[in-house]
């Protein structure tokens, strides 16, 4: 059992004890514990269960790299699946939960799939529910998904805030231990401008837990120092708690800050992201050890040594009171070093290694530990907790020499630099035979974008695992010079480390073990991924090490197989008869560690999710009830209800007062680009398929506007201001993307043209008064002339209303006698009360954009967006005369003349009559003779716009269809959702005032 | 009746840097290219500054002249002065290819302020704020918007197209809430 | 995300204020244009794994269209230029030759 030493801690408070529970346990920790090393020191060795086996899983490790303590952290509001106690700062109140078992803990019924394991093998998903086929989807899916998933997902809205910061810096050091701060020490020494982060709460790495000299200084003492000279510097910031989640194009690197996850509810946002843009990246991200791989190494108390050790020097926790150490390298006698000295019982050291002749096998020994070389342990006894080992021959296939009882296993495998962020943007690895590791190949880096290394490793993150600060020192060195800094002369500081003797690799231990002892070997432990596994996915074929990873599920677990990668890789090369290098690694993929989804939307949350455009009156419309609709950003009434009124009634009645009183409409959000220059006209010819410059002063004129492939992209009304100057309105939606438009013709093509633009969308509220009292209301107000001699149908004049300065346009989109009004936006608002003011009497109602398309639909008049889609041509749409045939060229000339474009048979706007009345669904087909090759139905046209008219109280629509025009009183049918059809007249798409008459009085 | 004006939003609350709207100041977008005969004398005329360099903005009492790009200019004036401005303008600029037109309404100006202003706008424009220089007016996104800075002795000034307003000053006021200090 | 100098106002613009515009110094062909020469204005497209040449609109800045010379398969960027040329000036030619000697040139 893991118990809490009476001394000794050096991460640890004694005098601030914290209350936490677990499963509901109250325990108690100390400040500066983490999750994990509390658990420890209360005996809570068991903290999980396996995915796939549901096998017990103890603690391995001591940071990042943990792959089975996750638990559930908190509750309600503040609920968080999955969360790595080793990383987990412990605080009052802390309430963790283990996952994925049932009932509990202890006892665990998923257990059950452990002792089927050799019904389970690797691929076992592949393989067994794709038949039947049906099966899936009704039976093998819903279970999976029942049994599937660790932690258990929030059900409440995140209690918590989250935000981003934008941030730049000449060199970003990622990693605070002593190569990391040395680096970051050289540079801001040198005047750059240094950002340095460490993902834990603490300075210095691994350096100070191993009792390092630095010049002479304890570790711990040289980083505090260090610590203490960087915080004074300007040109320095600083950065714990704050994970370099991934490295992206040019330098851009995302940072997640935990900012209150150990003090929740403090009133700050709990992450921060930041967007960092750094002309260099130092990775200074240290290594990690990895397992051995004998059988039971997943048993609780099977610990990474170094992470044994970690709990014993930071934290007072000894994992067990008698520990076996099983290495292949010399490192892990540090804690065997380091168990002894704390009082605790080293029950041998087994190194797989014929000879371990080095200072610190020398130093154990000395010590009265006992050390057996050439031995590996066979198997792991015990099922919640170690109770001992079986020792044999590593050579061998397993016979067992012998039985030692323990309570803790401390393995080392070797030591994998962390190479991530190297890795992500394309930086080669190389493998490194001394150290049976993959680290980065300076030659190959990853580029930023003067085509220079843009992410240098440093230390360990480099595969310096010794020499960590002599390499950091150097390669700082490097990163400066490219950015254009000259670092100052300095000595390197050195490190006094003791000699060690060479890692012998050992992927499968014993070296020839048998079936039944690979089968229990993890390879995986959150994804319960066996050497077995892997060597079957080679049999199987599977020799690409992506393929394997997908069909085992090695490494694709949420630790992303930080401790198990290289381990897999390399008895996958074993089965391939492979070197490893040629086996490669799989692709190293952002994030490093996971980042809460809430940091990556940052301050787009609720009402500010993302931009809502609002007109000048935007407040009136709320204040009126009005159910509003999205139109790109703006957010447009819909209809104005009154009480007792359903959506549709408003709608019916704002269309039969317009048509017969006043009709008052926010228009503002109607696109208007002001066009001038010499070369105005002729450039406006080349826009719109139409003549422009051939418009007078004081005119308006509908135009079109297409693409080069000649299909509609926007239209509006033009209107000529004086002899060089234009106004052009667009559609709602498309002011910026005709703007935009404008200036690439007029930047990129003709940038010879006189021609100057401005989007003056925003400056003005436009107001539309239609319906027969229009004219009556503009009376009213008062203060120009508009009678339809002084103001005639597609004029406009300039003027002033009810004392508002005001440019008044005579146009219509509705049919009715119509009025657009522009003022400036600071007095929309005055002006709209204004119109309802004045208009009242004369039974003025505003009216939604529902009723505008209804009255717009009732006229024919089209609608980009709706009868057209990127597909659809002017003529398509009977548009013929809007487009000019004695113009040379115009945008969109040349792709009308294409042949498909030009043939009789194309889908042509018509008018649809329902026979029965009713309203032909939305986006229904009509359909043809004969189904095509997948059954499906053959069609020969489609409704775009399709209403209720309350002016016609029936069903109206329109609609593209094959030879539309040459079919006027066919009855087609429409296809419906349901099977049925509606059958439809064919007619024309003006189904009120065909003449035009109420419009021009 | 002409001269009522409808502000978007109000003052807000304080965070760790006041955020206020201010305005509407008088605005004018005057496109012409650089070296057009008497585009100096004009923008001279209108508020006082000389012709901004790239990415300046010079002031001068409640004037300013922003440089937009190399072809546009913004002048910013008070806004009942921008008839006038236009007229003379546009008189200045007789027989050049220019473009002079009133933009105040499209714009909503808000004030950060306070020695950790500079902190709210980091949160939302990608921008090197260590490496602005003196009298820059910097064109950039807030979050998801279009917007344009500049510094000041008290702090910073912003503009946003006036529909986002209300948006804008949401993303200052969240941005400067207590606790969040960088 | 890119990062790429707008030439005309001198700003290091992150991929988020600029709006991509395609493929750089293509020649319009209008009416009278044959069939295969619309075709190819129309829709034939560089995909190079290499040097390439595209279109950028400083969209949330000075709003200008510029020009850009980058690598597809490092991003390395080569330079940025005014949109009002039909073809890359020599400065970005002479510093893409010197990065990449094998490069066969503009065409």
């Amino acid at each position: 059992m893991s118990i809490r030493l009476t001394s000794g801690g050096r991460l640890i408070d004694r005098s601030a004890p914290i209350d936490f529970t677990f499963n509901g346990k109250h325990l108690r920790g100390f400040a500066g514990d983490t999750l994990a090393s509390a658990l420890l020191a209360n005996g809570q060795m068991l903290v999980g269960r396996s995915f796939k086996y549901h096998r017990p899983r103890g603690i391995v490790a001591s940071g990042a790299e943990e792959p089975n303590a996750l638990v559930n952290l908190g509750q309600g509001a503040r609920a968080e699946p999955n969360q790595r106690a080793t990383t987990t700062e412990l605080f009052d109140g802390l309430q963790a939960r283990s996952q994925n078992h049932w009932p509990s803990l202890e006892f665990d019924v998923g257990v059950l799939n452990n002792y089927a394991a050799r019904l389970l093998p690797g691929g076992f998903y592949y393989k067994t529910f794709i038949h039947p086929r049906a099966a899936w989807k009704h039976l093998f899916e819903p279970i999976i998904r029942q049994t599937a998933g660790l932690g258990a997902a929030p059900k409440d809205r995140d209690a918590d805030r989250y935000e981003q910061v934008y941030a730049f810096c000449d060199l970003l050091v990622v990693g605070g231990g002593v190569a990391g701060l040395h680096a970051a020490l050289v540079a801001a020494r040198a005047g750059a401008r240094v950002w340095l982060v460490e993902q834990s709460a603490h300075w210095g790495g691994r350096a100070p837990v191993d009792g390092d000299m630095i010049d002479a200084l304890p570790a711990a003492d040289w980083v505090n120092a260090t610590v203490a000279e960087l915080a004074g510097m300007a040109n320095v910031t600083l950065r714990a708690r704050t994970m370099a989640a991934g490295v992206y194009d040019h330098g851009y690197v995302l940072l997640d800050e935990r900012l209150a996850d150990h003090t929740p509810g403090d009133g700050r946002p709990r992450h921060r992201l930041w967007r960092m843009r750094a002309a260099r990246i130092i990775a200074a991200t240290g290594a990690i050890e990895r397992p051995l791989s004998f059988a039971g190494n997943d048993v609780p108390g099977v610990m990474l040594a170094s992470a044994l050790r970690d709990y014993l020097v930071n934290w007072a926790v000894s994992p067990g009171q008698r520990t076996v150490v099983v290495t292949n390298n010399d490192d892990a006698y540090r804690t065997a070093i380091a168990l002894h000295q704390a009082g605790q019982t080293v029950v041998a050291v087994i190194d797989a290694r014929d000879q371990a002749d080095g200072a610190l096998p020398a130093q154990a020994r000395a010590l009265g530990i006992r050390v057996e070389t050439g031995k590996a342990i066979a198997r792991v006894k015990g099922g919640k907790h170690v109770t001992g080992v079986e020792v044999c021959r590593q050579t061998g296939d397993g016979t067992i020499s012998r039985f030692l009882a323990c309570n803790a296993v401390a393995m080392s495998g070797g030591w994998s630099p962390v190479v991530h962020l190297y890795s992500h943007c394309g930086g080669k690895l190389i493998w490194d035979e001394a150290g049976a590791m993959f680290r980065p190949d300076a030659a190959h880096p990853p580029i930023t974008q003067d085509g220079s290394a843009m992410v240098i490793g440093a230390g360990a993150a480099n595969g310096a695992l010794r020499e960590a600060i002599a390499d950091a020192d150097a390669q700082v060195r490097i990163a400066l010079k490219a950015v254009g800094i000259k670092p100052k002369k300095s000595a390197v500081p050195r490190q006094d480390l003791p000699d060690e003797a060479a890692l012998q690799p050992v992927w499968i231990m014993p070296q020839a073990a048998g079936v039944g002892l690979r089968a229990k070997v993890w390879l995986d432990y959150q994804n319960d991924v066996k050497v077995s596994d892997v060597q079957l996915a080679a049999r199987e074929g599977y020799g690409s090490v992506e393929h394997a990873k997908r069909y085992t599920t090695l490494g694709m677990a949420t630790d992303q197989g930080k401790i198990s990668n290289i381990n897999g890789l390399a008895v996958l090369a074993e089965a391939l008869n492979e070197p490893v290098p040629q086996v490669g690694t799989t692709t190293f993929r952002p994030p490093y560690t996971p980042v809460p989804l809430g940091a990556l939307a940052g301050e787009a949350r609720g009402e500010i999710f993302q931009p809502l455009r609002k007109t000048p009156m935007d407040g009136w419309h709320a204040a009126q009830g009005a159910t509003f609709e999205p139109v790109g950003l703006w957010r447009r009434p819909y209809c104005y209800p009154r009480p007792g009124e359903t959506p549709r009634q408003a709608v019916a009645r704002e269309v039969k007062n317009t048509r017969q009183a006043l009709g008052l409409l926010d228009a503002s959000t109607l696109g208007k680009i002001i066009v001038k220059g010499p070369d105005a006209g002729r450039f406006l010819d080349m826009l719109y398929t139409n003549v422009m410059s051939s418009l007078p002063v004081g005119r308006c004129r509908y135009g079109l506007m297409c693409n080069e492939q000649g299909f509609l992209s926007d239209d509006g009304v033009m209107a000529r201001i004086d002899d060089d100057t234009w106004l052009c309105h667009t559609t709602s939606g498309g002011a910026d993307r005709i703007h935009g438009w404008m200036e690439d013709w007029l930047q990129c093509e003709w940038w010879d043209w006189q021609v100057f633009t401005a989007n003056v969308t925003e400056h003005y509220a436009q107001i539309a008064v239609v319906g027969p009292n229009a004219r009556k209301l503009l009376e009213r107000l008062g203060g120009m002339e508009v009678s339809q001699d002084a103001l005639p149908f597609m004029a406009w004049a300039d003027g002033s209303l009810a004392g508002f300065g005001c440019r008044v346009y005579r146009i219509s989109f509705s049919g009715e006698l119509s009025y657009e009004i522009a003022v400036p936006a600071s007095q929309g608002a005055a002006f709209w009360q204004a119109c309802h003011d004045a208009g009242a009497s004369l039974g003025a109602m505003p009216y939604g954009t529902e009723a505008l398309h209804v009255m717009r639909a009732e006229k024919g008049f089209i609608m980009i967006g709706d009868e057209t889609d990127g597909t659809v041509t002017p003529q398509d749409l009977g548009l013929d005369w809007a487009v000019s045939k004695k113009k040379a060229d115009f945008l969109g000339k040349r792709g009308q003349e294409r042949s498909h474009l030009t043939s009789p048979d194309r889908w042509k706007l018509v008018g649809f009559e329902t026979l029965d009345g009713s309203v032909i669904p939305e986006g229904a087909y009509v359909i043809a003779q004969g189904s095509n090759a997948n059954g499906q139905r053959h069609v020969q046209g489609r409704v775009t716009s399709t209403y209720r008219s309350p002016t016609l109280g029936r069903g109206i629509a329109m609609g593209l269809l094959l030879r539309g025009p040459e079919r006027m009183g066919e009855v087609v049918s429409f296809n419906t959702v349901d099977g049925s059809t509606v059958q439809a007249r064919v007619v024309g798409p003006v189904f009120y005032d065909r003449d035009g008459e109420k419009q021009n009085v | 009746m002409s001269d009522a004006i409808s502000l978007m939003t109000e003052a807000g609350s304080d965070g760790f840097a006041k955020v206020r709207q201010i305005g509407p100041l008088g605005m004018i977008t005057l496109r012409a290219k650089a070296g057009t005969k008497g585009l100096r004398a004009a923008v001279k005329a209108a508020t006082g500054c000389a012709l901004p360099d790239q990415r300046q903005i010079i002031t001068s009492g409640d004037c300013a002249a922003g440089w937009m790009s190399p072809d546009e200019t913004l002048l910013i004036l008070p806004h009942a002065g921008v008839a006038a401005a236009l007229r003379r303008i546009d008189h200045d600029l007789k027989g050049q290819h220019h473009l002079a037109v009133d933009v105040s309404d499209a714009r909503a100006v808000f004030r950060i302020e306070g020695p950790k202003a500079d902190q709210v706008l980091r949160k939302l424009c990608p921008v090197d704020f260590d490496r602005l220089e003196p009298g820059e007016l910097r064109r950039t996104r807030a979050a998801q918007v279009a917007a344009a800075f500049w510094k000041d002795d008290s702090g910073f000034s912003l503009m946003c197209f006036r529909s986002v307003a209300g948006y804008v000053g949401d993303l200052l006021h969240v941005s400067a809430q207590p606790g969040s200090e960088l | 995300m890119l990062l790429l100098i707008c030439p005309y106002c001198g700003v290091a613009a992150e991929e988020t204020e600029l709006a991509p515009g395609g493929e750089a110094h293509l020649k319009r062909f209008g009416p009278g244009s044959s069939d295969a020469e619309f075709e190819a204005y129309l829709f034939a497209r560089k995909n190079p794994k290499g040097v390439h040449f595209e279109r950028w609109r400083h969209a949330y800045g000075c709003g200008k269209w510029f020009l850009a010379a980058r690598c597809t398969a490092t991003l390395e960027v080569f330079g940025t230029y005014p949109a009002q040329t039909s073809g890359p000036p020599d400065d970005i030619i002479d510093r893409i030759k010197a990065r990449r000697p094998d490069w066969k040139g503009f065409a």
